[in-house]
């Protein structure tokens, strides 16, 4: 079980929860656990415990990336689950930066979605993973080809 | 691979989450939300119905909205739409939406549920993971409900696409694990643990979990997947990596599925078949080998990915405890790991030797480290770390290196993190306790405790100490002279005063021979402590001042004025008052014999679990310091509380003799209590009460969180935690333990915690303000408590409790409020059920069932046969029939599967013995049977007889007070 959240310097940009918790108590515990991992210096371990759950978190340039999983789970894995969706997102974005998570949050989920289900792993494949979001993303060209040129225009 | 557009396109979002990025204040970013929040309610009730994309781009906002922190009270009903749109983007998002804001109870949930149902049936592989991830996202009951006979069908069809498999697989183990009883494997079991084999490495991997999951509740069924996990692994670990094509990661070959795997054998033990064993052997060992290889690549992915695996087969050779040659192995791995240039890999090995110390076999092993480790303590940067290495010295310690353990640790406290002390103190106590040769070292240790972390040893400790040192009568000499000398210090730290008066009060006399401690200068040294010490020391000050009264006559008359003087017999504390006046009565009245008899030397204290293992146990949770540590500590070290020495004292005396005073006289009636008793224990452990106030009390069975709970019930709310506004849930909750949350909702919390002994209780009600506003005018039908609770704030109310007489409805409480404005009121039932003045009674069959069967009178029985709520496990069931307080009575029922009670229920009016019998009847996962037999049960009628003290006398009769929500 774990909550996969990740955070830049004070900032939520994304959150996944993976046990039903009250609205409330998610804000109050992303605060607490958001004072935590950031006042951690850079040499320190990358795990702390917290309540009664481990936090592992890294962090990547701007971002904290932190995972609260339990006391029997493995924190080196954890750590390596936290560079696989890094990997996947830069994959997906090319060279991913903080903007990319923000303009586009919906992929970011849905990307963490294919990743992770219930806080498990669903595929560990990078292909794997990457493939389902790709096929959806070439409906989406294929539903919305006409308006997305005219978008992509107005963007430009 | 095509870099396939980004922003899908939705321009209108990207301008608006722009323009909120371009806010330049709180106030300004409110501003564009709520003109956007106006678009959007305008647009989605305008007349023009909206096209699939625009409704798309406007439930992506408010979820970007939402996602902002602010609240969303619209746009369900469009995202709902969404999920039935036939374009794969319109529906992911509408589902996205739906995981992210839709809370179980919503009234939409069926209409969400036809439309899952819609695409679970659809055989569109992607809109079937779509469905399969929604419904893993919400996890609702009602979902299960809906969907938990589907989703195994979908899971094991032949002709199910991968990662339609995955999906159900991690899906279906969600719902699992909120509503376990829904989900019935039965048929599917072996087909489940068959995927194990397939080809997919990541179908193995999605279902490896659930198949974890289940093997933790139904081993017998699920042990099938030993075998087929071992030669999986087997696989794995000799494999070339190239083999595993994408699931090699950074050269290691599918590290995730490797540790799942060992996480799975976990749950078994070593597996009987040799054929098998020896291959899983030799799988530790090659993984133990490659750790030894030099690696290959420098990334830091790759030695993480590596050592996790090290890591999680380290485990399982702990879990087996039974290969010594690995264990060793282990160790040594670990060793090196402990100087690791990586923080993270030292932290670890701190973490995982800790487990390494209780065995046995490599117990040895990890103390050859023990200079690594202090060496961590002192120098590590991370206090996290630091933290790790005191676990794991408190770990290796025993009789060979407890000197030098507890002498750094002593020193590290010195200057150690404050969020760590208390735990550290009683690391340090426990130790002291455990492993003391001679006395002398114990005193000096916990004196030092005092001196060096006196605000962190909590009563626990101090009253540990004295325990000790009135039982062992070789140390209370020494005990006597090193306090007078402790108390010496101009400034010493208030716990050392408690401990110097007891002491001093008890033993002063044995120092008393040399005129430097004479009993004036012994006095007069406290007393130059009296003035700065809070009321419960004062309290003991007193206490100890009359037992010098008995202990030197010669200091009668300076004690006598001292007690005489208007700041004691006039204070305004009236248990100081009470105090003072009574003991200069006492003093004045009582003949010397007379004095002598009431003042006595302390009897010993029964021989128990000491208080403070207890109270460690509590803060780390089950399963942090083993059960029977203390009692391996006494084998080791020698009685310490010396019971054993002396067979004399039956073990009733010093439960009630020993915390108080008799006053014989009989205006003076009750009794005064010296020192003060804890106000409440909260520990699961009855036994863990230093002062033997509830030895007989019934074992809680709250879970073990329950004692942080209490401790604040806010951040702690546990699994325990009733729901939102049920309160008769809540109330049955406490049927069978004592402490937790009563009641919440959106406003309030009520926590409860609560102690019974014979026929009285206390109980300490914390009203929680979980609003940011305050409540005015709060009242409570018990008695005055302040009428402004601020918001976020807590108050208090402690009520007794006595039993009159048998009763069966429970007290109801009204509290009201006004919050904003709304007056709100409410009505609760206040957890107090007959059950709680139980006291265990233990009995042999013979006589059980000879008093069975004089209770056969159908107004003596009472039976009741009722389903099971939950599944019948032995362990729960055993609990919760201690938590009912009675005595569980083991092997007096000739049917094993029976459980047999028995207890006697204190009333003030009457002792009600009472004997129960639970037949299970696991099949039909029923409780055949529940008669309760009782003697003499009568009915009257309710009266509270004042405001503080809740008096409970309420109807009826023998009738069944357990029921089956509770079991």
């Amino acid at each position: 079980m774990k909550n996969g959240v990740c955070s830049r310097q004070g900032k939520l940009r994304l959150q996944k929860w993976y046990t039903a918790t009250a609205e409330r108590d998610k804000k109050k515990m992303v605060r607490e656990l958001m004072q935590v991992v950031l006042a951690r210096k850079p040499k320190m371990c990358s795990f702390l415990e917290w309540r009664d759950l481990k936090i592992v978190y890294k962090r990547y340039a701007s971002l904290y990336f932190c995972c609260a999983v339990e006391e029997q789970d493995n924190e080196l894995i954890t750590l390596e689950v936290i560079h696989r969706f890094v990997e996947l997102l830069d994959k997906y974005f090319g060279s991913v930066c903080e903007l990319d998570i923000i303009f586009n949050f919906e992929k970011a989920y849905f990307i963490l979605d294919e990743f992770l289900m219930g806080g498990e792993i669903q595929d560990t494949s990078k292909k794997g993973v990457l493939k389902a979001i790709e096929q959806a993303d070439l409906l989406q060209e294929e539903d919305e080809s006409p308006r997305s040129v005219l978008e992509e225009m107005g963007l430009a | 691979m095509p870099a396939v557009s980004k922003g899908d396109g939705m321009r209108g979002l990207a301008v608006f989450i722009s323009d909120i990025r371009n806010c330049k204040s709180k106030e300004a970013e409110i501003k564009r939300i709520n003109k956007e929040l106006a678009n959007i309610r305008s647009k989605f009730k305008g007349d023009k119905a909206l096209d699939g994309y625009s409704k798309k781009k406007y439930v992506c906002k408010l979820l970007f909205i939402f996602l902002l922190g602010h609240d969303i009270d619209f746009g369900h009903m469009e995202a709902v739409n969404l999920l039935s749109s036939n374009k794969y983007t319109e529906k992911q998002i509408g589902y996205l939406f739906i995981s992210v804001l839709v809370n179980s109870n919503s009234e939409l949930i069926r209409l969400i549920n036809n439309a899952i149902k819609n695409d679970l049936s659809s055989r569109n592989p992607t809109f079937m993971c779509l469905a399969l991830h929604c419904i893993a996202n919400v996890g609702s009951r009602e979902m299960a409900e809906a969907f938990a006979g589907e989703i195994p069908r979908i899971l094991v069809a032949g002709d199910t696409m991968d990662s339609v498999k995955q999906s159900a697989a991690l899906c279906l183990l969600r719902l699992y694990r909120t509503s376990p009883d829904l989900v019935l494997m039965g048929e599917w079991t072996s087909r489940v643990v068959h995927l194990l084999n397939d080809q997919h490495m990541g179908v193995v991997t999605a279902a490896i979990s659930l198949i974890t999951c289940l093997s933790q509740k139904n081993p017998e069924e699920f042990k099938t997947c030993v075998s087929l996990a071992v030669s999986r692994l087997s696989r794995i670990v000799s494999s070339a990596s190239t083999d595993l094509q994408d699931y090699t990661y950074y050269f290691v070959p599918a590290p995730w599925l490797s540790c799942k795997l060992l996480r799975l054998l976990q749950c078994y033990p070593p597996p009987e078949d040799g054929a098998v064993k020896g291959r899983l052997v030799e799988c530790l060992e090659t993984i133990l080998n490659k750790a030894q290889e030099p690696p290959k690549s420098k990334k830091v992915q790759h030695s993480n990915a590596k050592n996790a695996i090290l890591f999680e087969a380290i485990a399982l050779i702990i879990h087996y405890d039974s290969e010594p040659n690995l264990l060793v192995r282990a160790c040594n791995q670990l060793g090196q790991f402990l100087q690791h240039r990586e923080t993270n890999l030292r932290y670890l090995a701190l973490e995982s030797m800790c487990t390494l110390a209780s065995s046995e076999f490599s117990h040895e092993a990890v103390k050859t480290h023990i200079e690594t480790v202090i060496n961590a303590l002192k120098t590590e940067r991370d206090v996290s770390v630091r933290q790790r290495a005191a676990d794991l010295l408190y770990a290796m310690c025993d009789r060979s290196n407890a000197k030098q353990i507890v002498a750094e640790m002593l020193s590290y406290l010195e200057t150690a993190d404050y969020s760590i002390r208390e735990e550290m103190v009683l690391k340090v106590a426990i130790l002291a306790e455990k492993y003391a040769v001679d006395y002398s070292w114990y005193v000096d240790t916990i004196l030092n405790l005092i001196r060096i972390a006196g605000d962190y040893v909590s009563e626990e400790v101090w009253y540990r100490v004295i325990q000790i040192v009135i039982n062992r009568d070789d140390v209370q000499g020494y005990a006597a002279k090193t306090v007078f000398e402790a108390l010496q210090a101009p400034a010493c730290h208030e716990n050392m005063v408690k401990v110097g008066g007891y002491i001093l009060g008890e033993f002063g006399n044995l120092i008393a021979g040399d005129p430097r401690s004479s009993p004036l200068v012994q006095f007069n040294l406290l007393h130059s402590k009296f003035h700065l010490c809070s009321v419960p020391t004062r309290a003991l000050l007193l206490s100890a001042y009359i037992k010098f009264i008995n202990l030197f006559p010669e200091t009668k008359p300076t004690i006598q004025e001292v007690l005489r003087c208007d700041s004691q017999i006039r204070n305004s504390d009236v248990e100081l008052q009470q105090r003072a006046v009574e003991y200069l009565k006492l003093s004045s009245i009582a003949s010397t014999d007379v004095l002598a008899t009431v003042l006595e030397e302390m009897p010993p204290f029964p021989e128990r679990e000491s208080s403070i293992l207890a109270k460690l146990k509590k803060k780390k949770g089950p399963g942090a310091v083993s059960g029977n540590e203390l009692e391996e500590g006494k084998r080791e070290g020698g009685e310490l509380n010396g019971a054993g020495e002396r067979p004399g004292d039956s073990s009733a005396i010093g439960a009630s003799n020993a915390v108080r005073l008799h006053i014989p006289t009989h205006s003076l009636n009750y009794d005064i209590i010296y020192p003060p008793p804890p106000l409440f224990q909260s520990t699961p452990s009855p036994s863990a009460d230093l002062l033997g106030l509830r030895s007989a009390a019934p074992v809680s069975a709250a879970p073990p969180s329950a004692g942080s709970l209490l401790v604040d019930v806010f951040s702690e709310a546990g699994p325990a935690a009733p729901a939102a506004g049920a309160n008769d849930d809540g109330f049955l909750r406490f049927v069978c333990k004592n402490n937790g949350v009563l009641f919440e909702n959106q406003l309030l919390q009520i926590g409860v915690k609560s102690e019974y002994r014979q026929n009285l209780g206390r109980m300490y009600l914390f009203y929680g303000n979980k609003t940011s506003v305050q409540f005015v005018n709060f009242t409570t039908t018990l008695k005055p408590v302040d009428p402004l609770v601020e918001g976020g704030a807590q108050v208090q109310q402690v009520i007794n409790i006595e039993c009159l007489t048998v009763f069966s409805d429970a007290p109801l409480l009204n509290i009201k409020f006004r919050y904003g404005g709304a007056l709100q009121n409410l009505t609760l039932k206040l957890p107090v059920a007959i059950n709680k003045f139980f006291q265990p009674t233990e009995m042999s069959s013979h006589d059980f069932f000879q008093r069975w069967k004089q209770l056969s009178q159908p107004q003596q029985e009472a039976q009741k046969i009722f389903k099971a709520n939950h599944a019948m496990d032995t362990e729960v069931l055993k609990a919760k029939l201690l938590g009912l307080g009675t005595a569980l009575l083991e092997k007096v029922d000739p049917n094993p599967d029976n459980f047999v009670c028995a207890g006697v229920i204190q009333t003030k009016a009457q002792q009600v013995g009472c004997l129960l019998r639970l037949e299970p009847n696991a099949q039909a996962q029923v409780h055949t049977h529940f008669p309760v037999r009782a003697l003499g049960l009568e009915s009257r009628p309710l009266g509270v007889s004042s405001v503080t003290t809740l008096s409970l006398c309420v109807s009826v009769v023998h009738h069944s007070f357990i029921c089956n929500k509770c079991l």
